[in-house]
């Protein structure tokens, strides 16, 4: 692995900063405000006792406002485990997105409605415009498992909100139930993975459990097939 | 209305139909009528095929097909051959599209490819003088099987690998046909499981997809200006070789081609695409098919990458279809052009200065000795 000054185009610097990208989303994520990123202007890492760690100036999209802009960040992937981030971006203030987070919250902590979806998006890329924040929520808590799943020979990004299903609002927390499909681009594997998670303006995402779901091997027969 | 009579009533009904399940009885309906509207949508194979005997009848002077393969539940590999006709043996450009079946944009772009090329050799002079000089091989959909079993429903539709059975003893299907080339076949960047997205066959060439490409590029062979495969996601262009180890002989060449085609592709909405080969940039591979057009020679070859970068991955929205296939076009043509006039002014030239060399040598020759 080289080290030193990172090529910022290259796999090993795209890489952590997609872990990154996963972090920020555990922290700032929410049904209006999802992180993506954009480019990494600088990249450097070394070898330490626990294990690599990863020195990055990058820039981070928010998608929903489509305002983009300056992060730096330190990583580490340990020998075994999650990796640790540590990162600043001035710009990502918790306020912004306050007043669209508040009405979504209001509309749905009522345990009458409970809202539920699926296909999410469906093959052609399309979903309905009520079920968008859903996608983003379940896009942040799914960075919660991308980001704990993460090492150097790993890059992943949600493929898809399966489903989900909103369960009884608890201590003021909106609940969910999802079942999500991550796709890891080395492997380019699909993995199912289902999550309990809550939500609130105040406390923000919050994954309470994760499953993996076993690859199911279950072919149809060939006569099925058209 | 009350004129139309049952031919009539079956065509309003046909056009009245809505959403896309409706569209696998009738590939041209009446939502259809517009290019526009066609071109910024998923087609399924049965309108593909449909589209591209569309494409051969509007089009006689200068579209022709070819079958040049049978995937392995037996259906046909086409390709659209497309250029004016000459009598001359000559040089062509290849493309091929969804060679992995989730990646739905790709077979999206050759259509637009298609359209584009017949469109444009009419009024744009550049466009038609390598219409003329070139074939231009396009293959839609390589993976037809695969394909078709992405639209089968939304379990399916993420599925990347070819529909043949796995080796005795296990129990799930596909071969990851861009893993099957013989090109370092089975070295690097693959696995071994035949239930693992990226496995590479039980040797190279198990799959009658990857011999059906194979078998063309060998007939083909010298012909060859250009390599182009498609593919989503993740923005990039790659260029051989899969190995880390191992370089392209014209690796700067490339490089530079492939950054050029970047640049015009940023131009037409601002989009970034990286350039570089695959281990660079995102995984080592091998037994890919632009790694096998490398190392038979054909100077040009290059896997694209198109939109996005995840956001949605392999479902882009059909909003985006338009957008994306703009951009992969402006980048597509960069290459083409370049393999063009590489081939058409350069030797030119050099031919040229040949003969100015021939008759001065003579001149001199004759001064010398007279």
């Amino acid at each position: 692995m080289e080290t030193g000054e990172l090529n910022p185009n290259y796999y090993p610097a795209r890489r952590a900063a997609a872990v990154v990208q996963h972090y920020l989303n555990t922290r700032y994520g929410s049904p209006y405000r999802w992180m993506f990123l954009g480019n990494v202007h600088n990249a450097s890492s070394e070898d330490v006792t626990e294990g690599r760690k990863y020195q990055l100036e990058l820039t981070i999209q928010e998608m929903i406002s489509n305002v983009s802009g300056p992060c730096s960040a330190e990583l580490l992937f340990p020998g075994a485990g999650t990796p640790q981030v540590q990162a600043s971006c001035d710009w990502l203030l918790p306020n912004n997105t306050r007043a669209q987070e508040e009405a979504f919250y209001q509309q749905h902590r009522d345990s009458h409605n409970l809202v539920s979806g699926d296909r999410i998006p469906d093959s052609y890329g399309h979903m309905e415009p009520t079920m968008k924040p859903f996608w983003h929520l379940g896009g942040v808590a799914s960075s919660f498992i991308m980001l704990e799943q993460s090492n150097q020979s790993t890059l992943y990004n949600m493929a898809q909100v399966a489903n989900f299903t909103q369960l009884e609002t608890e201590k003021d927390q909106l609940r969910f139930q999802y079942h999500v499909l991550l796709h890891e681009m080395v492997s380019q594997e699909i993995i199912h993975w289902k999550m309990l998670i809550t939500w609130s303006p105040a406390e923000g995402v919050k994954v309470l459990q994760t499953d993996l779901q076993p690859k199911c091997n279950c072919e149809d027969p060939p006569d099925s097939i058209n | 209305m009350l004129c139309l009579g049952s031919v009539g009533l079956v065509l309003l009904a046909l056009t009245v139909q809505n959403g896309h399940g409706a569209s696998d009885s009738a590939g041209w309906n009446g939502k259809d009528t517009t290019e526009r509207n066609y071109y910024t949508r998923y087609h399924n194979m049965t309108e593909i095929s449909d589209w591209m005997e569309k494409m051969k009848r509007e089009n006689p002077d200068v579209v022709s097909s070819m079958v040049y393969g049978q995937t392995y539940e037996e259906r046909n590999i086409t390709l659209l051959k497309i250029g004016l006709r000459s009598t001359k043996r000559k040089k062509a450009i290849w493309m091929d599209c969804g060679i992995h079946a989730r990646e739905w944009i790709a077979p999206a772009f050759c259509q637009y490819f298609v359209k584009e090329i017949l469109q444009g050799y009419k009024t744009d002079t550049k466009v038609k003088e390598m219409m003329k000089n070139l074939d231009f091989y396009v293959t839609p959909v390589l993976n037809v099987d695969g394909y078709i079993y992405s639209w089968l429903n939304d379990s399916t539709r993420l599925w990347r690998k070819s529909r043949s059975p796995g080796p005795v003893g296990c129990t799930c299907y596909g071969t990851d046909l861009n893993r099957n080339f013989y090109a370092n076949w089975g070295t690097v960047g693959v696995s071994t499981n035949c239930c693992e997205e990226t496995y590479c066959g039980t040797k190279a060439l198990s799959e009658s997809e990857a011999r059906a490409v194979t078998d063309m590029l060998g007939k083909m062979s010298g012909d060859i200006l250009a390599f182009l495969t498609i593919h989503s996601y993740s923005q990039l262009i790659l260029v051989p070789y899969g190995h880390p180890n191992i370089s392209a002989p014209n690796y700067n060449e490339l490089m530079e081609v492939g950054l050029g085609a970047a640049k015009a592709i940023k131009a037409v909405h601002g989009m970034d695409y990286t350039v570089g080969t695959s281990p660079d940039i995102i995984y080592p591979n091998s037994g890919s098919s632009c790694d096998y057009a490398r190392l038979i020679g054909i100077p040009l070859s290059f896997t694209f990458e198109l939109r996005d970068q995840g956001e949605y991955g392999f479902k882009l929205p059909e909003d985006q279809i338009q957008p994306a296939c703009e951009e992969a076009y402006a980048g597509v043509q960069h290459i083409i052009t370049y393999a063009h006039d590489k081939a058409f002014y350069s030797s030119a030239a050099t031919v040229t200065t040949t003969l100015w060399t021939t008759v001065m040598t003579a001149w001199v020759f004759s001064a010398t000795f007279l």
